[in-house]
């Protein structure tokens, strides 16, 4: 009986609650249909650039599925640098050079087995190639968690200092703190600028123990410069910051706060690179244009792994500042909800 | 100076979604009076009180303080407040807290240090100043609310139901602070919800279900309709119009 009132109560409590009913049933609806995006997209097609190589290769090539160019080789390195192709092949002799752009372990992968199954596919067995694959970024030991690795360093740096950021921002507000607050001469903007500048200190600790230990005790690749990969983190987790104050406005308590994981962080995580985009709906990639932390996992994969420096990664710090301040703004304005002036 | 009403409110409605909180209310609070607003919980007190404080802005009406337009960024200097709920850091000690709130209204080094040993001792809690917050108990957690809102000598005093949980002696003294403030010039509004405390008020305005029914002097509303309590005067006013 009193079990019975029990489950009712709690029934009729979750039932009133349509935060968490839309939480438990749309998001992941939402994630899964990210994830089969991903996952039953079309075949992922190799982009090959041919140097050389005889016409029955070629075709044998073409008709697997992949996408061919003849560039030059001057093009075609510089192709290869742009990641507009995934490898380039030149014949010698009986030996074919496969090299390899190298960033994404995966792809690697892919693109050598695609190439080695290709050619001997219909080859008398006496006849057979020699690849001799050289890469361009990384190499044949870099392993996934070194690709991956510079996504990591961000995805961490952006989920807990949202999740913190935003708790705390929260906390102002149920404990009465924050209408005392805004019962003193403090401006809306300052105690926007106050929590950034308080948390920052914490965000800089933050980002210089991460770094530091994922490149020196877990000795994951880095080629690039130290300062631009504190220098990314720090604006990654700034925009972190500002999105989950932001946020917490439209939250009551903590577990409305922790419900936008699901919404907010996760599709950011699809999106990041972890996952292999190449074979999703263009229309549907496009969403990444708005996730801060893809710009941020973009900047450090190019400072880490192919060590680019200030003219590869001034887009993504600026897609980074932009955020940061439009969610600054934003929780100016939200602010206007308690205090109008 | 020469505005003759500290506090004003013209026509001030507020509504919260669909439920008017307060109608059409006016009210006039003069200088250097300790006004008290008498209610249920629910009538409508704290939203009165943050509609004058800055902190919440009517819907309808208009709220004057010191002859200027609330909110009024300049004004907050001149008030001083203490909500309902404490508003306190827990994790932070009182002094911490007090030096905190001081920095927020300008005050610096050593003129803080002495303003917080000022109000701490009017409050009595001067041997708790390196207590954590989280440590105190409800009645220290209302004095360090009501010191904080003393904290930069405010010539406007708005205590939502400062003496909540605190004990009678200390109440005693409270009020008699209060008295001596009121008659160094502040003007001090005061909600509660016991009568007996309304009594020490110089005037008092009864409100119910978001209306202002009386407001006059404790005496005054007494004797006008004969009735020796604070309690029976404010059945009439609330039920009178039924007969």
């Amino acid at each position: 009986m009193r079990i019975r009132s029990l489950v009712l109560r709690i029934v009729r409590e979750f039932i009133r609650d349509k935060r968490s009913l839309a939480l438990i049933i749309v998001a992941p609806i939402m994630i899964l249909t990210l994830m089969s995006f991903i996952l039953t997209g079309e075949e992922y097609q190799p982009k090959l650039n041919v140097i050389g190589l005889s016409p029955s290769l070629t075709k044998k090539l073409e008709s697997s599925g992949a996408k061919l160019y003849k560039k030059t080789t001057v093009q075609a390195d510089r192709a290869l640098k742009n990641r507009e192709i995934d490898a380039i092949l030149t014949a010698n002799m009986q030996t074919i050079n496969i090299k390899l752009e190298g960033s994404d372990p995966a792809k690697n992968k892919f693109v050598l087995r695609f190439v080695q199954t290709s050619l001997q596919s219909k080859m008398p067995s006496e006849i057979r190639i020699i690849l001799s694959v050289t890469y361009l970024h990384g190499s044949k030991d870099m392993s996934s968690f070194d690709a991956d690795g510079p996504i990591l360093i961000g995805f961490f740096s952006f989920f807990f200092v949202f999740i913190i950021s935003g708790v705390s921002f929260l906390r102002e507000r149920t404990s009465g703190t924050l209408e005392r607050l805004l019962a003193t001469p403090l401006r809306r903007w300052e105690l926007v600028i106050g929590y950034v500048f308080g948390f920052g200190i914490f965000m800089t600790i933050q980002a210089c123990l991460i770094t530091w230990y994922s490149t020196q005790v877990l000795d994951m690749m880095m080629v690039g410069s130290f300062s631009y990969l504190l220098l990314v983190t720090l604006l990654l987790a700034i925009s972190a910051l500002t999105l989950g104050t932001l946020l917490s406005s439209f939250a009551n308590n903590e577990l409305q706060m922790v419900q936008f994981i699901p919404l907010v962080i996760v599709p950011q995580v699809i999106f990041s690179g972890l996952f292999p985009l190449d074979g999703m709906n263009p229309g549907i990639r496009y969403l990444s244009l708005f996730m801060p932390l893809r710009y941020g996992a973009d900047a450090l994969t190019d400072i880490m792994i192919r060590g680019k420096g200030w003219s590869d990664i001034s887009t993504d710090v600026f897609a980074l500042i932009t955020f940061a301040l439009i969610f600054i703004l934003l929780n100016i304005l939200v602010l206007r909800k308690y205090r109008k002036i | 100076m020469v505005q003759s009403n500290c506090i004003e409110l013209n026509e001030v409605q507020k509504k919260y979604g669909k439920k008017i909180v307060l109608q059409n209310t006016s009210l006039q609070i003069n200088h250097s009076e300790i006004f008290c607003l008498l209610g249920p919980s629910g009538s409508g007190k704290t939203t009165m009180v943050k509609l004058i404080s800055g902190i919440d802005t009517a819907n309808k009406g208009e709220v004057h303080v010191l002859g200027k337009k609330m909110p009024d960024l300049e004004l907050f200097h001149q008030i001083g407040y203490m909500a309902q709920a404490d508003a306190l850091y827990n994790e932070l000690t009182g002094m911490e807290n007090l030096e905190f709130f001081a920095s927020l209204y300008g005050l610096q080094g050593t003129k803080q240090t002495d303003r917080i040993m000022e109000v701490m001792e009017l409050v009595n809690l001067t041997s708790d100043l390196k207590t954590l917050v989280k440590k105190y108990s409800g009645g220290m957690r209302r004095r360090l609310s009501l010191a904080i809102a003393l904290l930069h000598a405010p010539s406007i005093l708005i205590l939502d139901e400062p003496t909540v949980g605190i004990d009678p002696i200390l109440r005693q003294s409270i009020w008699k602070e209060l008295r001596k403030l009121s008659q160094s010039g502040t003007t001090i509004l005061v909600t509660t919800h016991v009568m007996d405390e309304a009594e020490r008020c110089d005037r008092l305005g009864m409100i119910y279900k978001g209306q202002l029914i009386a407001v006059d002097t404790p005496q005054q509303l007494k004797q006008q309709i004969g009735v020796t309590s604070l309690e029976e005067a404010f059945l009439f006013y609330g039920g009178g119009d039924k007969k």
